[in-house]
């Protein structure tokens, strides 16, 4: 086995990882700190909404990671099958749970703001519906991971699901865009929107990137995770080669 | 390789009408889908008529799926595909002819038979001809679209729900722009014309997204 | 023509089948594979048709093709039959022959005994018939390289001459032959590849 080979890179990047991963994480922090107080005390209530305005500082930029880390994600997997790096695989799979829990998360606070504003925990709105569909490709996505036994086909297969759900991102937008503008009924009131005021923005921008180094923190250390298994597999196998 | 192509036809044709397993059952599924709904949700007229496009869009789609995660088990299972990996004729052309013979099985007659249930579903007159158009038109990409899923859980023993779970968010865009381009909806504008184009669009796209990736998912099964 | 291997390590489900398997096959020589269930005897069979590919080591074919590529000159016979059940002997022989580019069906029958069988459909044939339908796909497209994986089981004696004969006069156009057999064909010039021998 050319398993030195093999992991040349990843120990580079492990050495890499343990390196910035402090750092990471500490600016993480420090940018949720200033994202949550801006958001949570400093910026003002909405004369219509009220308190309730206050989700999204979570909300928006969840959805916004959510589709961040599938692009991130997609991308590994198109180095991952054009240039058959073996980070790019592991760098896929270890985005694909972080990215669902901001999509379950942007669906979750959203349902939450909706049942005061909208008087229903769900509505059928082109934006809740898009990332209804996003949820949908990660939810497949972790299962072709789970099901296939061999790691290197799940590798394959998984990155053509991902790349093909990657097409098919815009598409969805697209489609329910229009969809929802057809059907949309005339009470709905839309969330956001394009003149947002300075005060409003300002924390909403440091929490997306806050959201980002959350991120970043987070797939560092869940490719050190996955690195760590499939050397401990690799080590199986070995033995178990040699004692056939 | 045209050769190859019209002989994957011949074969999956005359295999589908002598098991009598294909078409059949999604005639079948599609006829219990359309008779169930009058009866879970009340015989008005109106009601029916009004959801009538969308209901038999619903069942179209249900009925390919039905069929969709078998699309490529028997040639895996009794090594025909390994056969055919090992010659001059590309993967993705046999992925191409497969998705065709799928279609002629499944979208084709069920197109075809949509207008008949129809009229079970009070469906306005006017809309027969647009509802076929667009089956038709829009069956293509959910047929291309089954080969992929398919191939993408070909080896595992419990596709048939990831099957579903994968090709649920691709079937999305077919389902909103081949009912749209049925125009049964009382939408304020008619975009019907402009649906059906963007559905060939979406057609195109499948065309040329399904052969590639499915044999791309095939070959790592093989090896 | 010569197909060989060197330092070849095999992968499977998570297990090492073999490593530093090295061989050579030459044209108008038959290779034959022995070893025990499970020491890889399949799975070199899959490597050098292309269908797996080595963890390590390197395959290299010469002869047939400019393009280096081996997969479209190989009849790679496995344990499946490859063949549709509800379809006649020669609908499953016609559709080989149109997909693989041509070969004469009569001579395929004929080749392995079918000629009697050829309008029913495979599912009523016995296992050494199916068997013998999975073969009679050697005889109808001519390509150069043959890769058989246990090709005798369920055949009778008079089948394993007929399938002797065809390997033959395979091997006498100068062409190569690998297979794995427990059973002596009466096949001249032979070489062995004992995986008792290179694995442990």
């Amino acid at each position: 086995m050319s398993s030195i080979e093999r992991f040349a890179n990843p120990t580079r990047f492990l050495k890499l990882q343990a390196a910035v991963q402090p750092w990471v994480w500490a600016i993480t922090i420090a940018l949720f700190a200033i994202g949550l107080y801006l958001g949570l005390v400093r910026s003002p209530t909405d004369y219509q909404q009220g308190e309730t305005v206050r989700i999204m500082y979570v909300h928006v930029p969840a959805a916004w990671s959510a589709l961040m880390v599938y692009s991130v994600m997609a991308l590994a997997s198109i180095v991952a099958i054009v240039f058959r790096h073996p980070l790019a695989d592991v760098a896929a799979r270890a985005a694909a749970p972080i990215g669902a829990c901001f999509c379950f998360l942007s669906l979750a606070t959203g349902s939450l703001w909706g049942k005061p504003m909208w008087g229903t925990w769900w509505v059928w709105d082109a934006r809740l519906t898009s990332m209804f569909v996003l949820f949908l490709l990660y939810l497949g996505y972790m299962a072709v991971w789970q099901a296939i036994d061999d790691p290197r086909r799940a590798a394959r297969v998984a990155a053509i699901v991902a790349i093909v759900g990657f097409i098919n991102v815009p598409i969805v937008k697209f489609s329910v865009d229009w969809w929802y503008s057809l059907h949309q009924p005339a009470s709905v009131f839309r969330m956001g929107g394009p003149t947002i005021h300075k005060d409003l923005l300002m924390p909403l921008l440091v929490m997306g990137l806050a959201y980002t180094f959350l991120f970043l923190a987070l797939h560092l250390k869940s490719m050190r995770t996955e690195i760590g298994a499939r050397r401990i597999r690799q080590a199986e196998l070995a033995q178990t080669g040699a004692i056939r | 390789m045209t050769s190859a192509f019209m002989s994957i036809l011949k074969r999956d044709l005359t295999l589908a009408f002598r098991q009598g397993g294909g078409i059949g059952t999604a005639i079948g599924f599609f006829l219990t889908v359309v008779v169930l709904l009058p009866l879970g949700l009340g015989p008005d007229q109106n009601l029916l008529s009004r959801i009538a496009p969308g209901a038999l869009w619903i069942a179209l789609l249900l009925s390919v799926l039905l069929s969709a995660d078998k699309l490529w088990q028997a040639d895996y299972d009794d090594g025909s595909l390994e056969v055919m990996a090992l010659s001059d004729t590309p993967l993705e052309v046999t992925a191409l002819a497969k998705a065709s013979v799928h279609w002629l099985t499944s979208g084709l007659p069920l197109a075809i038979a949509a207008p008949l249930l129809g009229f079970l579903l009070n469906l306005d007159t006017a809309l027969v001809l647009p509802l076929m158009t667009a089956m038709v038109t829009g069956s293509l990409a959910l047929s291309l679209l089954a080969s992929l899923g398919a191939a993408i859980t070909v080896g595992l023993r419990q596709g048939g729900l990831l099957v579903s779970l994968l090709i649920l968010p691709l079937y999305v865009p077919v389902m909103i722009f081949g009912v749209l381009s049925t125009s049964g909806f009382q939408t304020s504008i008619d975009n019907s014309g402009t649906s059906l184009l963007i559905l060939a669009a979406i057609v195109l796209v499948a065309l040329v997204v399904s052969p590639f990736a499915s044999a791309a998912a095939l070959r790592s099964y093989l090896r | 023509m010569e197909i060989s291997g060197k330092g070849l390590a095999c992968e499977r489900g998570g297990r090492l089948v073999f490593t530093g398997l090295g061989f050579s096959a030459t044209g108008g020589r038959m290779l034959v594979l022995r070893g025990p269930n499970g020491a890889g005897k399949t799975s070199l069979l899959r490597l050098i048709a292309g269908v797996a590919e080595p963890a390590a080591g390197a395959l290299s074919f010469t002869g047939a093709g400019e393009d280096g590529e081996i997969a479209p000159h190989v009849h790679f016979v496995a344990h499946q039959d490859a063949i549709k059940l509800h379809l006649t002997v020669e609908e499953n022989l016609a559709f080989w022959a149109g997909f693989l580019g041509g070969g004469d069906i009569g001579t395929a029958l004929d080749a392995l005994n079918l000629r009697a069988l050829r309008s029913f459909q495979a599912q009523r044939l016995s296992a050494g018939q199916k068997r013998r339908l999975g073969l009679a796909r050697l005889a109808l497209a001519p390509r150069p390289v043959w890769l058989l994986d246990e090709p005798t089981v369920g055949l009778d004696t008079h089948s394993q001459g007929l399938l002797a004969s065809l390997m033959t006069a395979h091997l006498e156009a100068g062409n190569i032959l690998i297979a794995s057999t427990h059973i002596d064909l009466p096949v001249p010039s032979t070489d062995v590849l004992d995986f008792a021998g290179v694995t442990s």
